[in-house]
């Protein structure tokens, strides 16, 4: 318990690391193997290693992190695609910071910003709004990024843009949905996830509703989950709870944020703009059907991808990468073949290295280095023996 | 991104636009606030509110202590800090 005096309030997470370990003896199934338990989001990855709670969980329970961070799903064709809009001198691309880095198949934003492209860092939608208002001789892109959290907030801004017929703003829509995607891996074949943690502010948009099919149509717990690492823990011993008691719900220990039926004028606003993609692209999981959205026609002057040319290359993940292995917990970020030698935050090769809230970023900034590569050298030396 | 950041909404710039004034962890910036108003909320009763920002957008009403617990955990994750920065940056950009 290396960590846990860091909490605010350590008394009550080591009452609900007592609560989870005194359920070991309800759950039959652990004698076979240990629980998967995924969560989905990239904020509770971030929490999970900050506050390193994987240390404090009994060895029966294993933490599966999941594609829940849009920057790290981000194909390096969409990346192309982005560089492509941003060097048209016509343009200013603008973006959140954390996709910068993110590595295309030539090069990331951040390269092509040094090259003397107009790329711009914005905090919000809001302000690519505004930068388009001021240069109204320039073409302003916004590169719309993430899953059902930020759509309302570009949704709302496309239509503030066609309310003022501001026709030099446009977005780059590669919005993603998390529904399709928490399917897919459940489809997945080599998936052995016993429970699910959901994403706490997706949720907070779209409400509890949509995510009754995995405990009804997959028979998995799930647990709509706060940031805050006693969130965290009380969310494991929440989805532990309903396996130990043979049940499967969706269970809201977030409720102080997530109102039942989510957030109304939110998802208004999405269904006026947006629509859903036949399918998407993701760096490490492939195509998933449905599993993005784009802009409805109506929109097409505010759609970047019907306004401009995009080069719209698929373009494979480097060889070595693992990242798809990771995202569907397969395997562990630091059983990558590269993790740690040629793919480190410096430079990263795959997308799970990118962000902080990649999983592979975190085992590598919060992680013990030298133990986690020894052991997989171990273990490589085992499956080659 | 994800984790969003609370604020207190300080005054209502446009209550047509639904924009506000949010006060950020010292920082002040317009936010839009669609997403918290409705029949029982008008724009004009939000000031003083404190509210989860996304990007930019009010996405939740909070209560303070709720706020202040939040920042405090926002803070030691690193993520306020960096918040700032870029909503700092941002404004920058916008008066250059």
């Amino acid at each position: 318990m290396k960590y846990v005096d860091e909490f605010r309030d350590p008394e009550k997470a080591k009452v609900l690391i007592a609560k989870i370990n005194a359920l070991y003896e309800q759950i039959p199934q652990i004698a076979i193997r240990p629980l998967q338990l995924m969560e989905f989001c990239g904020g509770h990855t971030h929490t999970i290693f900050r506050y390193g709670i994987e240390p404090m969980l009994p060895d029966w329970i294993e933490l599966i992190h999941g594609p829940g961070c849009p920057v790290c799903v981000l194909p390096m064709g969409r990346v192309d695609d982005c560089v492509a809009l941003a060097e048209r001198p016509d343009v200013i691309f603008t973006t959140f910071g954390d996709a910068m880095r993110v590595p295309g198949s030539k090069k990331s934003l951040l390269q092509a910003k040094a090259e003397g492209a107009d790329i711009r860092m914005v905090y919000s939608p809001l302000d690519s709004l505004e930068l388009a208002r001021k240069n109204p001789d320039r073409q302003v892109i916004f590169f719309a990024l993430g899953f059902e959290t930020t759509m309302p907030s570009t949704a709302l801004t496309v239509l503030q843009a066609k309310n003022e017929g501001l026709d030099n703003f446009s977005l780059f829509c590669n919005h993603i949905t998390t529904v399709p995607t928490i399917k897919a891996i459940l489809d997945s074949p080599d998936m052995k996830i016993d429970g699910f943690l959901a994403p706490g502010h997706v949720s907070m948009v779209v409400g509890e509703q949509p995510f009754h099919f995995v405990s009804d149509a997959y028979d998995k717990p799930i647990v709509i989950t706060g940031f805050e690492p006693l969130d965290i823990l009380q969310s494991i011993w929440m989805v532990l709870k309903q396996i130990a008691e043979n049940r499967c719900e969706v269970e809201n220990q977030y409720a102080r944020i997530v109102p039942p039926a989510g957030n109304e004028p939110g998802l208004k606003a999405i269904e006026k703009v947006f629509e859903i993609r036949e399918f998407f692209e993701w760096r490490g999981l492939g195509s998933i059907d449905h599993s993005g959205v784009k802009m409805r026609n109506e929109f097409a002057r505010f759609d970047a991808e019907q306004k401009f040319s995009i080069p719209n290359l698929k373009i494979a993940d480097p060889k070595s990468c693992q990242c798809g292995e990771v995202l569907k917990g397969v395997i562990r970020p630091w059983e990558c073949k590269v993790f740690g030698g040629s793919c480190t935050p410096e430079t990263p090769m795959g997308a799970l290295m990118v962000s902080t809230e990649g999983a592979c970023a975190a085992y590598y900034n919060f992680g013990n280095l030298p133990e986690l590569l020894s052991k997989r050298d171990q273990q490589n030396k085992e499956n080659t023996a | 991104m994800c984790l969003g950041i609370p604020g207190q909404i300080v005054k209502i710039i446009d209550s047509k636009q639904l924009l506000a004034t949010v006060d950020v962890a010292g920082v002040k910036r317009p936010v839009n606030i669609a997403c918290i108003v409705d029949d029982t909320h008008p724009a004009e009763s939000c000031v003083g509110d404190w509210v989860l920002v996304h990007v930019g957008f009010a996405m939740s009403r909070i209560d303070e202590e709720e706020a202040q617990k939040t920042l405090e955990l926002l803070s030691e994750l690193g993520e306020v800090q960096q918040e700032i920065e870029a909503m700092k940056e941002s404004q920058t950009l916008l008066d250059s």
